[in-house]
């Protein structure tokens, strides 16, 4: 279901989707790319949670991108959102910035994330692992940094480059404000002091990450589970940064997993 | 009308299959294709015709600010300015600009201006370009969504540094000091003039014409398609009231002379190739960082200066093609002085700033261009816009009263610099004997 939600009295309006209706809330956070319409790995998580999936500020119809300058705004921004939402406490799901954003609310409050799952979050910088400059990709290559096999179904329908000159306009001015805002969290290194932070992260914590993964490559999981005390790391195989949608099996099974252990 | 004679100071040697072995002339383009000793050959041809184009009656000598690239090979552009003041007399200082939000804190452009004016004896027109995505937020770091913001209040900052009497506090957003106590402050009163140099952003349009300084358009597309955004500007000073004064609008402009039509195609040809294929080919994911240009901008259907596109709209123009769209005013005298005449009426504009040294052009190719258009093109244009007051040009101090560089005596049989230093006090010496 895709309601409006009002923050701070309509300072922020936010494009809310919902999945399920049962179950113990989980709060998702998208990555910088932006949610699908409908998201099918949140559909399947919708039978035994009930999902808030709010667009970011920037994204889709969601407004109020001006309000928010740097990872700290966007931080105490979700635990505005999740106190106007009454889940003040709640699982929370991040992928990618969505997951190094995750980390962020549960680093500054302790008693935001019920548990935490981080999938190929950002947030760190490694010299002898640069990760690729995403802003500067261009469309043809972006597929191949984010899928583990670039001519997948999945990879194909999420990377197609219309033919036709208005679509593509339509389509480059999107991307455009929605990496506009990615910028203010990821430009142009993408560490915003996450590591001085996340000694803080006191809940359970899963990282999941893509095996291929050719964006943030695997070797950043090493430094979350070793800066995150006790959390635990799962690679899926056969997927890349785009986990969710190379291997929504596997991604859903550690997801419920995890949560309903 | 007047004239300002612009160097963009490129790296004139670059390989002659650069564009295919290289993806970008800006940002990653690899150091090992730079060397200093034909820089420093470069350099100094480049102020010898800077300060030629001064004897030559210029109004303005033009320099400007870029990073990481061969397109143009000043990061500092106020170390050429400051290398100007020493041997030209007339012409202004037209520094286009400092890209104010790399600056930290952004006091330091409104001291470096204030200390050229100072040494120009108030020749300098202060330029504030937002600064190319390549430059700021690819070589520089700056978020792209915040560049725009922090160029805002680095400008507050500047003019009121320069403005205020008294040392004052400035609590920005980015920018905090406690005491903001200009020393040296400028020559021109209340501050040197203005100029927004902008590749047709439209919210540079508000900002120029709710200030009331001139905007200096810098297209590669040439006065043709340039039409657009000047119009663009001009309707925003139409609605808002504000007087079309051609020297609020400044265009820059390639234009190469030559004895003949024929000459010129023969003479222009090869570096107009090496300008449009070489300095101009930059990588298109450098060209645009998302956020560096407004959703508005984009709306608006004005092309960028680089990347995909533009490279496009060049791609197989030949020299026929560049003249007859205007991407070039070239020909003999006369045909450039009926081109350009009719290039900055259609513009309106009132300032013009040529570029005669562009790409892989030589030295003697840039003094023949430069002297043909000073002594056969430019005097017969002056008349143009003379029914309007330029207020965009410096308040310069008398000339009479502008410091002349005292002669250096040294002994010359003796040149390493001990004894340049010994000849230099021996002779303070005697000065204070006396």
């Amino acid at each position: 279901m895709i309601t409006t939600q009002k923050i701070l009295d309509g300072k922020f309006e936010l494009e809310m989707h919902t999945y399920g209706s049962g179950g113990e809330p989980l709060l998702f956070l998208h990555g910088a790319g932006g949610s699908l319409p409908s998201e099918p790995f949140l559909e399947e998580l919708g039978h035994d949670f009930k999902i808030f999936a709010p667009h970011f500020p920037g994204y889709g119809e969601s407004t109020g991108t001006e309000h928010i300058d740097d990872i700290e705004d966007a931080a105490l921004f979700v635990h505005q959102v999740m106190d106007e939402l009454k889940i003040p406490s709640a699982n929370i799901l991040g992928h990618s910035m969505g997951g190094m954003l995750a980390a962020e609310v549960a680093a500054l409050d302790v008693h935001r994330a019920k548990k935490l799952i981080l999938a190929a979050p950002a947030g760190f910088w490694l010299d002898a692992h640069p990760i690729p400059d995403f802003f500067a990709a261009q469309l043809d290559e972006i597929a191949g940094l984010l899928f583990h096999d670039p001519n997948s179904p999945a990879a194909k329908m999420m990377t197609a480059i219309p033919e036709d000159f208005k679509a593509l306009e339509v389509m480059y001015v999107e991307r455009v404000k929605r990496l506009a805002t990615a910028s203010k969290f990821l430009w142009p290194i993408p560490d915003r002091g996450l590591r001085k932070r996340a000694y803080r992260i006191q809940s359970p914590t899963l990282i999941l990450w893509g095996e291929s993964d050719r964006l943030i490559p695997p070797v950043y999981a090493n430094e979350f589970t070793k800066l995150i005390k006790g959390s635990k790391l799962e690679t899926i195989k056969q997927a890349g940064h785009m986990l969710m949608y190379e291997q929504q099996g596997a991604f859903v099974k550690a997801v419920r997993d995890f949560l309903k252990r | 009308m007047k004239f300002t004679w612009f160097h963009l100071m490129p790296y004139r040697f670059l390989p002659e299959d650069f564009k295919d072995k290289y993806r970008s002339v800006w940002v990653d383009i690899p150091r090992n294709l730079y060397d200093p000793k034909v820089g420093h050959r470069l350099y100094n041809d480049y102020l010898d015709q800077l300060e030629y184009a001064d004897s030559m009656g210029f109004d303005g000598l033009g320099v400007n600010e870029h990073h990481q690239n061969a397109y143009g090979l000043m990061p500092s552009p106020n170390i050429m300015a400051a290398a100007m003041t020493r041997r030209t007399r007339n012409a202004n200082l037209v520094v286009l600009g400092n890209s104010i939000a790399l600056y930290n804190p952004p006091i330091r452009v409104a001291e470096e201006f204030a200390m050229l004016d100072v040494l120009s004896g108030g020749r300098l027109v202060a330029g504030f370009p937002v600064g190319t995505s390549m430059d700021t937020n690819f070589c520089y770091g700056e978020v792209p969504a915040l560049l725009r913001q922090k160029y805002y209040e680095a400008h507050d900052l500047i003019v009121k540094a320069w403005t205020e009497q008294d040392a004052f506090a400035f609590n920005g957003k980015f920018t905090q000091l406690r005491y903001v106590n200009l020393w040296p402050k400028p020559i021109q009163q209340p501050r040197p003039p203005i100029w927004i140099p902008g590749g047709g952003s439209v919210e540079t349009w508000d900002f120029c014409a709710d200030h009331d300084y001139q905007y200096s358009f810098l297209s590669y597309f040439g006065y043709l398609q340039g039409k657009k955004v000047a119009d663009g500007y001009w309707d925003v000073m139409s609605k808002k009231g504000k007087e079309l004064n051609p020297y609020s609008m400044g265009f820059a402009q390639v234009v190469s002379v030559a004895e003949t039509d024929e000459q010129a195609e023969k003479d222009y040809t090869p570096h107009m190739d090496y300008f449009y294929n070489r300095c101009l080919h930059v990588y298109n994911g450098f060209a645009d960082a998302p956020g560096y240009r407004t959703v508005k901008t984009i709306k608006a259907g004005i092309l960028g200066q680089v990347g995909e596109r533009a490279a496009a709209m060049r791609q197989d123009l030949k020299w026929k093609d560049f003249v007859e769209q205007g991407y070039v005013i070239a020909g003999s005298p006369k045909t450039v002085r009926e081109r350009l005449r009719e290039a900055m009426k259609h513009l309106h504009c009132g300032h013009l700033m040529i570029l005669q040294q562009i790409g892989s052009m030589p030295p003697e190719l840039v003094r023949k261009n430069t002297q043909l258009f000073a002594t056969e093109v430019m005097p017969y244009m002056r008349d143009l816009w003379s029914e309007y007051e330029d207020r965009w040009s410096p308040k310069r101090m008398p000339q009479q009263n502008i410091a002349v560089p005292a002669p250096v005596h040294f002994d010359s049989t003796r040149t390493n610099g001990a004894s340049r230093t010994a000849a230099a006090s021996s002779q303070s010496e005697a000065r204070s004997a006396k």
